[in-house]
């Protein structure tokens, strides 16, 4: 670039102080670091926030020491059997085909079960793995090779037991549209290193986007400049990324300098600090679309790791948005979200069955995520990097009989009281499970979690308060947790 | 320890000498703020600590847990508030585990109690009230102040410059503010007819001309119809997992035509929230009815879930949930929202008060049906002529009211039990979540049913197999046989059917069975959809009531689009509201009635009881803030910001307004003067001086007022994602000006639609509908049009009161390089080509088509630049023009080709992309 911004960008800097002094004047109530957020990119709008120089999304020091840099959250959507993974209940299988008692169906709602359904015993192999003896299911073998490394959250629960409004609460603390997602929460606090790459990146696999849409990675009330980008294997990664067809990266250059050498005389005459906003943001533009495609590419990367993972390039699949986000926290990027489409295994066909269905699944995702971990490790990136597994809700001891019916296939209805994610990497309790639940994996027995407790616990990782990550928002100040969530300091290394 | 600490007070307070000297303290202004601040949190409206709730004077003056009353007017020696703010003993004093409050806070809260602690009602719950206008002894007089000024507007905005050192920028250059009025009013550049009259004689009667031209052109209506659509949560889709479509769309053109034609507003509410308890009036012509029905799609516009195994009643109720925060933010200005879980913690507002005001929303007939029920059916003009006498014909020989009623359920099928109401099912289910459905030997029950005068059931159903028998029993599963019917197969496609019944009177249980031995124990055997349970048909015998009856059936059954609608229950399906504790549904506590807070109603109103009631409070002239919103909302529409900065808050939690005096002014105009109308408020507005400043900031100017408080220039406004596109598509040349009808897909990028179950897809229009306005783009709430999102546009999941103007890399992006705006560079360049052969003045006359101003050299050389590098790609080997697939395949020239990289760069400029 030709023009020489820094002058320009000291004065922005400028601005932005000056914007800060009205930020405060605006609303003098505590809130937090947000107090502090956003700024002179907002037109005028917002009466608080978190500030900086030249970029909302500026690295901003987080409440206290955070144990992780970045997050790469996995998400099985439809919901994965906690009993057939790893919540290993060898007295289910005694009760299998025995009719569901009463008890156990008293004050519940289901989604497709009705009248009395039976019992339905683990319907798969399990065994203990590692120091830890962590017990996982021979569905996931590749994983089982690292259960050292894990953290198992037994007895998390929802209150949600319907696909898209439990994908919206667990990614925004609440089951309706409108909210913030964690990702959002998290660039919002923390902002990005890499300024070349969107800070909060999505990825989705599995021919589906998951049931909750967008709004998953929406910003909700928060600015749009924290929402996820949805990065794509097929067509553009980045949406727009691309130059159109006859524009190549010198013509592309050549305008962009115009364009800032004509906005540079609007600014002389205007002194709007949005103009230089606007000019530093082309350049980013203009150095995106180098960079994007860079780190979207597995080209580069040498067969072992592809061998390791399990990718295969030029397809969508689970396994190369692994490695993808591997790649994308190495550069920096601070919030990876997955979501992996198809486990919603209710037995109403062969591909949603625990026999077929799941072991299909299981074997897409066993090899990519068991490789993740040691890559991670192997780079020294497991020390900064949260990783998180799971799904929305759990999946009910009771064999489905949609319709009062019997089925032909093996599954298991929603079940929102009692399921299995895990947690591994930055300052994670390697190879310890926390939470257990009873005989039949029904009901929390010690150690139960709520999602809000989650998303606390996620936050203190981050060196984050989740009290004091707020942000105000229809007469109050909101955050990710509502008014609930406790850290789960037993999960904390 | 009590006297030895109040008479310290005391003291101080003699002894700083200031007791008597200084002006009694504000409430509003200086002691509310230190209680939001410092107190509320534990004593207020959420949380009571000690008894105390410093809320309103009453409860404050009430003795807390300790027996103690917190203040007593008049006495801070007295008062335990003063002494547990001046207490050294870190478990009493105030507030609890935070810093002590500075002495200046301490003195103003104990001289607020001594001048007998006077609880003032926030500004924006007080009734508006006439204002003088500043005369001229308020302006500086004789000054720079004076000249210039235009209207009202700018008399109050002058007056406010008391003590600042201000001057009022030069007013705009004719270009620009040609630009500015042209995009605020329309959404669009002016149309060159306009521009050519105003510019060649820009005078203040041009101006006039102008600006009334601009407020009666079509596109007026779809400018504006975007800020109510953002409020409305407005979207063609559902919402949560299938977000599948959802037909509104004629909810959209009332909007715009209303817009369009200057309804005034306290008519466009009244409409939106009871349109159909006004609907049902035999004399109203056909089109006023279904206007009046479809002003309340306004409440049908929640998201609702279609998603497997969901829980109907759940998602009803966040609806209704929806509308009360939708009301109260998008047209009070109230979070009343706040009170969902308990009461307001820091405006008056009770926990009972958030369920009173659900209540008015919650007797409706909508149940989260698939169809989306109660909807209104369009019929076609044909049809509705032979409704007319149809329902003549049953006026006569039965009665109005029979034939209302006839009327009413041909136009919405209501009203109706949903079959998903259905309990006690056997072999039964509620397939697809929405319809009971009966297998062989299946039953279930319908609870409650008022038989009362009934003797008919109409009803919509389908079935696979014909042979099956159903009948329905009352009271009990084999109580008294009401009727049998055969059930004929359909194919599973819905049909309407009859069955006639003896009378019996009174609320009964029915009891459904359904037999049908052919079936396999799995296989569906019927399936209902709504029932409606009415007299019978009259005159059946005579060969006319046959005719009559044939007519009513083929009207009932005719295929038609239907839009959502409101639809108040009779009272025989009333549904009772009930607080829930701590907000969560799954807790119902105390039945409550509609109402409204006491103190917010106009004196000698009447009770305010249903819908059509809280609809004539909130357009009542004295409630204090429908008209306070909406005026601040149209003026941060056209200066960047409201007079109150939080146009979704105008509360004590709100920021204070910038000009109370002009905020009320023009509240009691747009009420009194304007009756309601909108657009001569707007006329008010944009002929201001105020309005028409330069926005150029000089550093003197920054330095006095550098967020432009002060509106000594005018405010510079980066466009809305409508806009942009609208422009550009303008500027091109290519933009349709077709109006209404269902929505359009201009191009999009690939597999943005990915929702589950669903097999909808994104087709691009062919057309002009390629080039419509962007308020007619179809809007997808789980997969939103992405470049309007990337550019801030509202999600539409909930009522958003005000966008928030980024300006981020993405949106470089989209102007850059989006198909959308490449294609419109493209055809602009071919304008700018056809304007003159010379290259210098074709790029000249594209930056003044775009920005409404001739280039400056130093603007124009890059641009030139930009041209000779493109066209020296294109004449050599780097860049290809055939490759530019937006220009017409013979004009694929290297000059074309690189005219268009500059109209990119142009349509890319901060003065464009912003008004100035």
């Amino acid at each position: 670039m030709k023009n020489d911004p820094s002058a320009l960008l000291r004065e922005a800097a400028l601005e932005t102080a000056r914007w800060n002094t009205r930020r405060l004047f605006f609303r003098q109530i505590g809130i937090g670091l947000g107090s502090m957020a956003l700024g002179q990119f907002l037109s005028g709008c917002q009466p608080s926030a978190r500030t900086s120089a030249q970029s909302p999304l500026q690295p901003q020091p987080p409440h206290h020491r955070a144990r992780a840099r970045s997050v790469i959250y996995l998400h099985m959507a439809g919901a994965p059997p906690q009993l057939e993974l790893f919540d290993y209940k060898p007295e289910l299988a005694k009760l299998d085909g025995q009719a569901c008692p009463p008890s156990l169906l008293e004050g519940k709602r289901f989604a497709f079960i009705r009248g009395t359904p039976r019992m339905l015993g683990p319907q798969a192999r399990f065994a203990q793995h590692g120091q830890s003896g962590a017990w996982i299911s021979d569905l996931l073998p590749g994983l089982a090779g690292v259960a050292d490394e894990i953290c198992f959250l037994k007895a998390v629960h929802t209150d949600q037991f319907n696909h898209a409004p439990a994908q919206l609460f667990m990614h925004t603390g609440s089951p309706r549209l409108g909210r913030p997602s964690l990702g959002s929460w998290v660039t919002y606090g923390l902002g990005t290193e890499n300024e070349n790459i969107p800070g909060f990146v999505v990825l989705t696999s599995g021919g589906n986007n998951p049931d909750g849409g967008k709004a998953l990675w929406g910003s909700g009330f928060l600015p749009t400049v924290y929402q996820g980008v949805h990065c794509r294997s097929e067509g553009e990664p980045v949406l727009f990324l691309h130059d159109p067809k006859g524009v190549g990266r010198d013509l592309r250059q050549a305008s962009i300098e115009a364009i800032n050498q004509v906005n540079e005389q609007t600014f002389q005459t205007f002194r709007d600090p949005e103009t230089l906003t606007r000019m530093a943001q082309y350049e980013m533009a203009f150095r995106m679309q180098v960079a994007v495609p860079e780190v979207m590419s597995l080209a580069d990367e040498p067969d072992y790791i592809h061998r390791l993972y399990g990718t295969e390039p030029g397809k969508t699949s689970f396994a190369n948005n692994v490695l993808l986000a591997r790649k994308l926290v190495e550069k920096g990027v601070r919030f990876v979200q997955l979501y992996d489409w198809g486990w919603d295994m209710h037995g109403v066909s062969d591909d949603t069955s625990l026999a077929n269905g799941l072991s299909t699944k299981c074997r897409q995702i066993d090899r990519p995520v068991a490789a993740l971990l040691q890559d991670l490790r192997q780079r020294g990136l497991l020390e900064e990097t949260l990783v998180v597994w799971g799904g929305e809700f759990g999946r009910t001891p009771m064999q489905e009989n949609r319709l009062g019916l019997d089925q032909a296939f093996t599954g298991r209805d929603h079940h929102p009281d009692a399921f299995t994610i895990w947690m591994a990497g930055a300052g994670v309790a390697a190879g310890t499970t926390y939470g257990e639940t009873d005989a039949i994996g029904y009901t929390p027995v010690s150690g139960k979690t709520s999602v809000h407790d989650v998303h606390a616990t996620i936050l203190h990782l981050l060196g984050f308060d989740h009290e004091r990550l707020t942000y105000p928002f229809q007469g109050r100040d909101f955050r990710l947790t509502d008014v609930q969530g406790e850290l789960v300091r037993p999960v904390l290394a | 320890m009590v006297p030895l600490s109040a008479g310290l007070v005391l003291g101080g307070l003699l002894l700083s000498g200031r007791w008597w000297a200084v002006a009694p303290v504000g409430f509003e202004a200086e002691v509310k703020p230190l209680l939001n601040k410092h107190c509320l949190k534990c004593h207020g409206g959420v949380k009571e600590s000690g008894g105390l709730n410093l809320m309103t004077r009453e409860s404050a003056l009430r003795p807390g847990d300790s027996g103690k009353p917190a203040i007593v007017p008049g006495n801070p020696a007295e008062s335990e508030f003063v002494r547990r703010l001046r207490s050294h003993d870190p478990d009493e004093r105030m507030p609890l585990g935070a810093p002590p409050l500075d002495e200046t806070s301490v003195d103003l809260l104990t001289r607020w109690i001594a001048e007998g602690a006077a609880w003032e009602r926030h500004w924006a719950y007080r009734p508006v009230q006439p204002v003088p206008v500043p005369g001229s002894d308020r302006l500086r007089s004789g000054g720079a102040w004076e000249q210039g000024i235009r209207n009202d507007i700018d008399r109050f905005i002058r007056a406010a410059w008391a003590g600042k050192d201000l001057a009022p920028a030069p007013a705009a250059a004719p270009g620009i503010l040609l630009r500015r009025v042209s995009l605020d009013l329309t959404g669009l550049p002016a149309p060159e007819h306009l521009a050519k009259a105003y510019l060649a004689d820009p005078t203040e009667a041009a101006y006039q001309r102008l600006v009334d031209s601009l407020l009666a052109s079509p596109a007026y209506g779809e400018h504006w119809a975007a800020l109510w659509l953002d409020l409305a949560r407005y979207a063609d889709s559902k919402g949560y997992e299938v977000d599948s479509r959802r037909h509104v769309w004629r909810y959209r053109d009332w909007v715009i035509r209303a817009w369009n034609r200057d309804m005034p507003y306290d008519e466009f509410l009244r409409w939106q929230m009871a349109g159909d308890l006004f609907a049902a009036d035999l004399r109203l012509p056909h089109s006023e009815a279904e206007e009046r029905y479809l002003a309340t799609t306004f409440h049908r516009l929640t998201s609702t879930n279609d998603e497997g195994g969901s829980d109907n009643e759940e998602f009803r109720t966040a609806a209704v949930l929806d509308r009360v925060s939708t009301v109260w933010e998008g047209v009070l200005g109230t979070t009343l929202a706040c009170a969902q879980c308990h009461g307001h913690p820091y405006d008056p507002f009770t926990h009972t008060d958030y369920y009173r005001a659900m209540a008015f929303f919650n007797n409706t007939r909508d149940e989260d049906t698939r169809e989306d029920y109660p909807v209104l059916r369009h019929l076609s003009d044909s049809s509705l002529l032979r409704l007319d006498s149809l329902q003549a014909w049953m006026r006569e020989i039965v009665s109005p009211a029979a034939a209302q009623q006839l009327r009413t359920f041909v136009r919405t099928w209501q009203p109706s039990l949903n079959s998903l109401r259905a309990d006690h099912m056997e072999k039964a289910d509620l397939y697809a979540q929405g319809y009971l459905g009966l297998r062989h030997g299946g039953s279930a029950r319908l609870a409650a049913v008022d038989l009362s005068g009934h003797t008919e059931l109409v009803y919509r159903f389908g079935a696979g197999k014909s042979g099956g028998t159903w009948r329905v029993r009352t009271d009990r599963p084999d109580g008294p046989l009401l009727f049998e019917q055969r059930i004929p197969a359909t194919s599973f496609r819905w049909e309407i059917g009859t069955v006639s019944f003896p009378p019996s009177d009174g609320v009964h249980d029915l009891y459904f069975s359904f037999e049908h031995p052919g079936l396999a124990p799995a296989d569906l055997g019927v399936q209902f959809d709504w029932l409606h349970f009415r007299a019978a048909f009259p005159a059946k015998a005579d060969p006319q009531g046959q005719y009559w009856q044939a007519v009513f059936r083929s009207l009932v059954a005719e295929p038609t689009e239907a839009t959502p609608v409101m639809f108040e229950n009779p009272p025989s399906m009333f549904r009772p509201t009930h607080l829930f504790d701590r907000g969560n549904w799954m807790s119902p506590a105390g039945q409550v009635s509609p109402g409204l807070p006491d103190w917010l109603l106009p004196p000698g109103m009447e009770p305010v009881e249903d819908r059509a009631g809280f609809a004539a409070w909130l357009t009542h002239p004295e409630n204090p803030l429908t008209a306070r919103t909406m005026v601040n909302r149209l003026w941060g529409a056209l200066f960047g910001k409201g007079l109150v900065f939080t146009m979704e808050d105008l509360g004590s939690q709100g920021v204070a307004p910038t000009h109370p005096e002009l905020l009320d002014w023009l509240s009691w105009r747009f009420m009194q003067d304007h009756r309601w109308r909108i657009k001569p408020l707007l006329r008010d507005m944009v002929l201001s001086a105020t309005y028409r400043q330069d926005a150029a900031a000089t550093p003197e100017a920054l330095a006095v007022d550098p967020y432009n408080d002060y509106y000594a220039r005018a405010s510079r406004i980066r466009l809305s994602a409508e806009q942009l596109r609208d422009q550009a598509l303008a500027l091109a040349g290519l933009l349709s000006p077709r109006p209404y009808g269902p929505p359009v897909m201009p191009p999009q990028p690939d597999g943005i639609w990915k929702t589950p179950y669903s097999g909808e897809q994104w087709k691009v229009s062919q057309g002009e509908d390629r080039y419509r306005r962007s308020v007619y783009t179809f809007w997808k709430r789980s997969a939103p049009y992405p470049a309007a999102m990337i550019f801030d546009a509202a999600a539409r999941e909930v009522c958003t009161a005000r966008r928030i103007r980024s300006n981020t890399p993405l949106q470089a992006l989209v102007t850059l390089n989006d198909d959308v705006f490449f294609e419109a560079a493209c055809h602009l360049a071919r304008w700018m080509q056809a304007q003159d052969t010379d290259p210098v003045r074709q790029v000249s006359a594209g930056y003044r088509r775009a920005t409404g101003l001739p280039p400056e050299p130093q603007v124009l050389q890059p641009l030139l630049q930009l041209r000779e590098q493109a066209l020296a790609g294109y004449v050599g080997e780097s860049a290809d023009p055939g490759d530019l697939v937006f220009l017409p395949p013979g004009q694929r020239t290297p000059e074309t080709a690189a005219l268009a990289l500059v109209a990119n760069a142009l349509l890319n400029l901060d003065a464009v992309m912003v008004r100035n």
